[in-house]
Formats: structure tokens, sequence, C-alpha cells
């Protein structure tokens, strides 16, 4: 149990939404997968399937379009998960905020976790951010175990003698 | 008894051994591409994570066809292990193919959809020269007996060269690396995003990762049985010739299933048959 918490953070494969940006993010989001910067070492993997992925890097502002889009992604995504808004428009809107098609930054929609500021950001910060974030997808796994311990016991209590079905609820 | 322990000594150490080698492949393509590279236990932490996340599936029979998958190719390199019928050999692991194959299409996404009838197209490529190889080290050592094939005297790659050339070949289709892996690939963005395995997560996908060791520790295995006298000889070799793959994986971009399946049929099967009429015409 110990092992699969401890890798939870060694394997961060990403996932990478453009949801209305200039782009200018998303170049920097690639160059940090280069081998310049060499991303993997992380174990970083760039798998463009949210069945697959852990991590979710948000790069431009929401608008009512992408929204949905987005909340999609988000959901098929199994935890534990984390969110990364990459860009001063993912951020807050940026210079698109009072647009009257924008509805602001990824966190109006999605929890996000990691924030990365800047027009564009360096890949030095985004490949900070996502070791951030493995970090934090420790801590998230922590939280889905003990929640799914929590569930387990509950059914049991509810019904003692059912122990093995109790486990596959 | 020495069955049994060779038994828990294969199921226990296979897969390590198969994740090590998936690790140094890894980081042998990072060098290539003038990378760093992850650690060499990296796919370890890759099943374990996947072990650890939420269970997510599109239906309840998903998960059978995955361990179908992998209980047959524990089996076929149970097989091996024992030294069993070649033959069988050959069925078991397509059985394995074909469990992961009904996996894909139990669900409705077209990515995976067209990744499973891609893998058929693979079958129906590789498949024929494998039973071709096995035929011909029938002719030469008179037996379907991996244990006989094993025991035989003189080096099997002398009398079935072109056959064995067929086989590396193949080899690059049946693990899915480039220029072959449009079914799924082990790198991230294609056209069908994951293929095969778009549909599969968290604990499914795991297993599927650990039926790729025992298949890469299996090859191992088939390949070295060329070379058999020594054992170590043998897998020098086919350790090599999976350095090879690794080298064509780097260096080949993707090709489309029309030209694999017409360049399979006009090298490999003419290669490998070409040698087993060399073989009948000589005996």
């Amino acid at each position: 149990m110990k092992l699969i918490q401890k890798a939870a953070g060694k394997s961060p494969w990403i996932i990478h939404y453009d949801c209305n940006s200039c782009n200018g993010c998303d170049i920097e989001i690639l160059a940090s997968l280069t081998p310049i910067y060499d991303a993997e070492r992380f174990g970083v993997v760039n798998v463009g399937n949210p069945k697959h992925a852990d991590i979710l890097i948000v790069s431009g502002s929401v608008n009512y379009r992408s929204r949905r889009v987005l909340e999609n992604i988000w959901r098929e995504m199994p935890g534990p998960k984390v969110v990364i808004a990459v860009g001063a428009c993912a951020c807050t809107g940026g210079i698109f905020s009072d647009c009257y098609n924008i509805i602001g930054g990824v966190d109006k929609v999605l929890p996000v976790d990691i924030y990365v500021p800047g027009c564009a950001p360096k890949p030095e910060a985004i490949l900070d951010a996502v070791v951030r974030a493995t970090e934090k997808l420790v801590h998230k796994r922590e939280e889905l175990a003990a929640r799914q311990a929590e569930h387990v016991a509950k059914l049991r209590a509810k019904d003692p003698k059912g122990g093995r079905n109790a486990e596959k609820q | 008894m020495i069955n049994i322990i060779t038994i828990i000594i294969t199921v226990l150490f296979a897969p390590l051994a198969g994740a090590v080698i998936t690790g140094v492949d890894r980081r042998i393509t990072a060098r290539f591409q003038s990378r760093i590279g992850p650690p060499v236990l990296q796919p370890i932490y890759d099943v374990l994570k996947l072990l650890g996340k939420e269970r997510v599936a599109v239906n309840a029979m998903q998960i059978i066809y995955v361990i179908g998958s992998l209980v047959f190719a524990i089996l076929s390199l149970l097989l091996f292990v024992l030294r069993s019928d070649y033959l069988i050999l050959v069925f078991v692991l397509a059985f394995s193919t074909v469990s992961l194959i009904v996996g894909a299409t139990s669900v409705r996404s077209p990515y995976s959809k067209i990744g499973a009838q891609r893998e058929i197209i693979q079958i129906l490529a590789y498949e024929p020269v494998i039973i071709l190889m096995v035929v011909g080290m029938y002719l030469v050592t008179g037996s379907f007996n991996i244990g006989s094939i094993a025991e035989h005297e003189g080096c099997l790659f002398a009398q079935l060269p072109l056959v064995f050339v067929a086989f590396c070949y193949v080899l690059t289709i049946k693990l899915r690396k480039s220029p072959f892996d449009y079914s799924t690939s082990h790198h991230g963005h294609q056209e069908l995003i994951k293929g095969l395995t778009t549909e599969f997560s968290g604990l499914q996908l795991a297993l599927i990762e650990i039926t790729h060791w025992y298949e890469a520790v299996l090859f191992i295995g088939m390949l070295s049985l060329f070379f058999a006298h020594p054992l170590w000889l043998g897998i020098l070799i086919a350790l090599g010739v999976y350095f090879c793959e690794i080298i064509l994986d780097n260096v080949c971009a993707r090709t489309t299933w029309q030209w694999m399946l017409r360049f399979t049929v006009v090298l490999g099967f003419s290669l490998a048959m070409t040698n087993i009429i060399w073989l009948y015409l000589k005996y």
C-alpha cells in the first residue's frame, strides 16, 4: 500500500487542453517536453487521453464554448487528479477577462491546484509546477484511499455479513 | 516438484525482468533523443500508480478480457519454460491478443474499435510467419516439443537463417514498435489517441502493462531458442535483437497498415517460405 502511495507521485501523466489560448503558452508547454528540459526524467508522459492522465494542464481563458469540453475532460479523468492553470489567461482571464464571451480563469469552472502566472510562463516554471503537482498527487492519493476505506467501513456497518460484497460496492 | 518451483519463479520474476527491459528501452530511447530519460524502474512506478487510481470501467466485461489477456500471456510463458508444445504456445499467445481485441471492441469508442481492427490486421500479418517458424523448427529437429528443439545438436540459426530474419521482422509488429505502432503506441499522441488501450484506465491499464512485460520475456526466450547452445549466448543475441528493435523504433516513422500487410506478405512470408522449401529439398 505504501509503495502505491509513493508511486502516485512518480509517474505524472499529463493531458494538455488549450481552452482559448493565443498558443503562446501551448508552445511553452510543449517546449518543456522537449529534450532540452526533458520532462520524462520525472516520469512525465504527454498521453493526450483523459482516461490515462493524472494532471490536466490548461492554457487560455475559459469561454462559454470551451467550458463544456474542459469539464468533460476533467470528469473523464480518474482520481487522484490535479489541475494546473498555465499563463495569465488561465489564472484570471488575463487581458481577455472583460470580453463579453469570457467566463474568466479556469478556477471559475474547475478546482485549480496550481497557478503558473506569466505571459507566457517559461518552460522552467511549467516544469516546476508539474513537479509540485506530483506532491499534490501523493496527498490526494492518501485522501482517496482514506475515503475508500471509510466507504467500505460504512457499508460493512450497514450489512456486517456481506463482507465481500461491501468491498465490491 | 521442480516444475512447481519453476512456475513460481517464472510468474514472480518474469514481470520484473520485463519491467527492467522496458525501463532500459525507455532509457535508451531517451539517450537517442539526447535526453537523460526516466529511471530504469519507471515502468514499475507507472504500474503501481495505475493500481492506485480510481476504478473507472466503461462496462463490467472489460476487466474480464484484460485478465484473460494477462492469464493467456502468463500461460504461454509457462508453456515455454516448462518446455511444452511450441504450436500450442503460439495458439495460446494468439488467444492473449484476441482477448485484448475483444475487450477493446466491447466499448463504443471509435478510437478503441479502429485500434482493435488494426490489431486484427497485425495478427493476420505476423501469425503465418510465426507458424512457419515453428514448422521450420520441426523440419530441422523433428519435433514440436520445445525441450527437444532446445536440446537439438547444433545451432538452429545455421539451418533457419531466413526464418530468423523473418521472425525478427515480425517481432517489430508484435512488440508494436515503430514503424508498426499503429494499433496502440508506447508514445503519447497519435491519430487514435491511444488506439487499443484508449478506454482502459487504472487497474486495467496496469494489467495490460504487466501483460507486455511477460510478452517481452517470452520473445527474448523465443529468440534465444535459435542459439540454444550455450543458452547465455542465445539470451545475449536475443537482447541484441531487442536493442536493434529499439533503434528501429527511433529511426522510423509510422507506416500505414496496407503497406505493412503487403510488406509482411512479400518479405516476411517469402523469406520464411524460401527457408522452409530449402530445408524440404535438403532432407
